[in-house]
């Protein structure tokens, strides 16, 4: 079924939606009118889903990629400011880019209610920086923090949470999790709300304008506000106990995810556990914890990678029940994405019921070859890789004396066989920040950076102009596919293509580098004209100022 | 841990390309028409280039977690016979059933190592299989459409058809119909094919 079709079932009717677009149907079931997005998996359908409605001419909303997610939330908030339902979509490294506005953004706090949605992905599936846990952002960002665990909370927390920002007027975060977002199942579906009337913005300084000493009195309101949904989350269906029985003497916290493993272990185990499911991240119910641990001799909290949980339960047990029995990651890793059997042995060890496993142990002996990802055939970026490898023996250099700086894209596959060319990789735009800083640590060591298209424009260009002004000499390859290719085909600036009915306005690669003060600029399809860029790639190298060939060459799977 | 039989769990996996991804979405909306809770768990991101895909997919009554737990499915549907082997770790001897698409796809990433043969791979599986079924869709497809991506509604169907997992071949039929609206017409040749030409 097509997903206008489908995100538009009537109420009352039951469909079958991935978590991503469970929170789309939420959002339009709250009558979002503002949607901004930059596309990063596992979150990436959100906007994909909004761009294929807002062509298809359906909704009320304005919908748009920004350019990276700091500038997705800042559209986001212009929209909030403005009387706006926003909704602001991201991965959970988008929320580290988007940080600098997200904390002042919490002071102020919302005028139309604004919904931040952020996933992250435990185990790094599809996530190669680092393994995130965006609920770190509560301390950070005193931002409240809703975590659903399956698609029908998916819907229902997403319009929980614009009623909550509506109410005290504060964004509000609603972290998935992959097992979330990319879970399919049934949701029952409710009203969809007509948007309300557009008022535009009003000024009201006391409330838009964070300087001292009024940001000063903003910090305390929001401290005061945080107590506020505190009371809600107290009595909010969120927050949930299943099993419960005044005789019961160990218990179970859980939240996302973890507490479908949870009852599927409990159902596994035929074991009767009473289960406290936190809804609410931030602030946290802690009321309705003590009153659930105060009984209880032993309890176990399960939650993915950091026991912020199982801190807090910790501080609260003192009071109220010192002698409570708290386990966490004593029994379940702190690193990695939970799993089905690592929750039953750990519900089994709390419950001192004995695991019958009679499994043989699993991954055999049998070796076989690791299937990687690699480029698509006819893919432009494998003429750069082998052109790049090329110029370097032409140049009498071998791969070791080259140092290759990696991005995030298609092209990180430049890491993997058969290509073997990459050195560093940390985040969006880092191959040229990261190699000016090795350049200046040692001016003779040659130096060539990968930096994609839509990496380029979402934070690579502040990078550039670093280079040309503090005079560093590395060879930068900037990979014009024409589109962002890794997280779906989702246009970018330099195509007039915008992900909507009208088309935006293109910007030019080679107008940004030359107005970055770049000299030796090369403009060269690597596909067709293999030779060219062999060479460019040889002489460049020896050059000592900074140097870009645009390697151009549309990714294959652009839809014509 | 006993064996439930209100869940049927799949294991599908395969090579990003071959459209484990939409098969998936095939499978779960065939268990919802014929009645049951679903639930499914995927991948996405690097699933198109060439990489390895597993999709969970669980029907039935009381369904929680997305993911399968170990020794737990049912039935391993392997789009590629190598990537078959990713299924015994949710598999076990008394409850798991293989059926795997006898067909070998070579990566880039390989450079001279080599996939191991049938045999060695039929092997391996069998400590955690109670019965395996080899079938030669890829061929099949080939031979009859020249169409490779066809393989995974034909295996789908053929285990349907051969009551491999508990739906009707009817709602197979419509949720093939509802996912690839516009390649339909040759998926129902495929679905077709199978039930009468899927020998196991």
């Amino acid at each position: 079924m097509n997903i206008e079709k489908l995100l538009y079932k009537p109420a009352g009717e039951r469909a079958i939606l991935l978590g991503n677009f469970a929170v789309m149907r939420g959002a339009l079931e709250a009558g979002v009118q503002f949607v901004s997005t930059y596309p990063g998996t596992p979150a990436s359908e959100i906007g994909d889903g909004f761009s294929l409605l807002e062509k298809a001419g359906q909704g009320n909303f304005y919908f748009e990629y920004s350019i990276n997610e700091k500038v997705a939330l800042e559209a986001g908030i212009g929209a909030s400011f403005s009387n706006l339902k926003a909704l602001v979509a991201m991965k959970s490294f988008g929320l580290n880019v988007a940080s600098d506005a997200l904390l002042p953004f919490v002071y102020t706090g919302s005028k139309g209610p604004t919904v931040i949605v952020v996933a992250d992905d435990p185990s790094c599936h599809s996530s190669g920086q680092e393994e995130e846990n965006t609920r770190g952002f509560a301390y950070l960002a005193h931002i409240p923090i809703l975590e659903p665990s399956d698609p029908q909370e998916c819907k229902d927390f997403t319009k929980f949470a614009f009623d909550l920002s509506e109410k005290f007027e504060i964004p509000v975060i609603l972290r998935l999790t992959t097992r979330v977002a990319h879970q399919s199942s049934i949701v029952k579906l409710g009203e969809i709300e007509r948007p309300k009337e557009r008022i535009g913005f009003v000024k009201n300084y006391k409330k838009f304008v964070t300087m001292p000493p009024r940001v000063l009195e903003m910090h305390e309101e929001l401290l005061d506000k945080i107590e506020g949904i505190r009371k809600v989350a107290e009595e909010s269906v969120v927050n949930l106990i299943d099993d419960w029985s005044d005789s019961a003497k160990i218990g179970i916290i859980t939240s996302g995810v973890s507490y479908l493993y949870v009852k599927e272990a409990l159902q596994l185990l035929n074991l009767k556990i009473p289960v406290l499911k936190l809804g609410f991240f931030h602030p946290l119910p802690i009321k309705k914890i003590a009153g659930f641990i105060e009984p209880l001799k032993k309890v176990l909290i399960v939650e993915e990678l950091d026991p912020y949980l199982e801190k807090e339960i910790k501080i609260l047990a003192k009071d109220i029940n010192p002698k409570l029995e708290i386990m966490g990651k004593s029994l379940l890793p702190e690193a990695k994405e939970l799993t089905p059997e690592i929750v039953i042995s750990a519900i089994a060890n709390l419950a001192g019921k004995k695991l019958k496993i009679s499994l043989p142990v699993s991954g055999g002996k049998l070796k076989i070859p690791q299937r990687f990802p690699n480029l698509c055939a006819g893919c432009p970026y494998w003429s750069v890789f082998n052109g790049v490898k090329q110029a370097v023996k032409e140049a009498g250099l071998k791969n070791e004396d080259v140092v290759f700086g990696g991005g995030i894209g298609c092209y990180m596959l430049a890491s993997f066989p058969p290509h073997n060319i990459q050195d560093y990789l940390l985040c969006m735009g880092s191959s040229l920040g990261v190699a000016h800083g090795i350049k200046k640590a040692d001016k003779k060591q040659k130096l060539i950076s990968f930096v994609g298209d839509s990496s380029f424009f979402h934070s690579g260009i502040p990078a550039l102009i670093n280079i040309v002004h503090n005079q560093s000499n590395p060879l930068i390859i900037l990979m014009d596919n024409q589109i962002t290719a890794m997280t779906g085909q989702q246009p970018y600036p330099g195509i007039a293509e915008s992900g909507r009915k009208e088309k935006g306005q293109k910007v030019k690669l080679e107008e940004i580098v030359r107005a970055c003060g770049i000299r030796h600029l090369k403009i060269i399809e690597p596909a067709k004209d293999y030779k060219e860029f062999v060479s460019a790639v040889k002489a460049f190298l020896k050059k000592d100022e900074a140097t870009v060939i645009i390697a151009r060459g549309p990714c294959v799977r652009i839809k014509k | 841990m006993k064996k439930n039989n209100k869940q049927f769990n799949i294991i599908l996996t395969g090579v990003g390309g071959q459209g484990p991804i939409t098969l998936g979405k095939i499978i779960t909306e065939t268990g919802f028409l014929q009645g049951f809770e679903v639930k499914t768990s995927e991948l996405h991101g690097l699933s198109q280039r060439g990489g390895s895909v597993t999709v969970q997919i669980r029907m039935g009554k009381n369904i929680f977690s997305p993911l399968v737990s170990q020794g737990e499915a049912d039935l391993v549907l392997a789009l590629e016979r190598s990537e078959a082997l990713k299924g015994c770790y949710y598999a076990s001897k008394k409850r798991t059933i293989f059926l795997i698409n006898d067909f070998e796809i070579y990566s880039p990433s390989f450079g001279s190592q080599k996939l191991p043969g049938l045999k060695e791979i039929i092997f391996e599986i069998r400590p955690f299989a109670r019965k395996i079924y080899t079938v030669k869709a890829s061929e099949a497809v080939q031979k009859n459409f020249g169409l490779a991506v066809l393989a995974g509604v034909f295996v789908l169907s053929g285990a349907v058809h051969k009551g491999l997992i508990p739906v009707s071949p009817e709602n197979l039929l419509k949720a093939i119909k509802s996912n690839v609206p516009r390649g339909f017409d040759l998926n129902k040749k495929a679905f077709s094919l199978a039930k009468d030409n899927f020998e196991i």
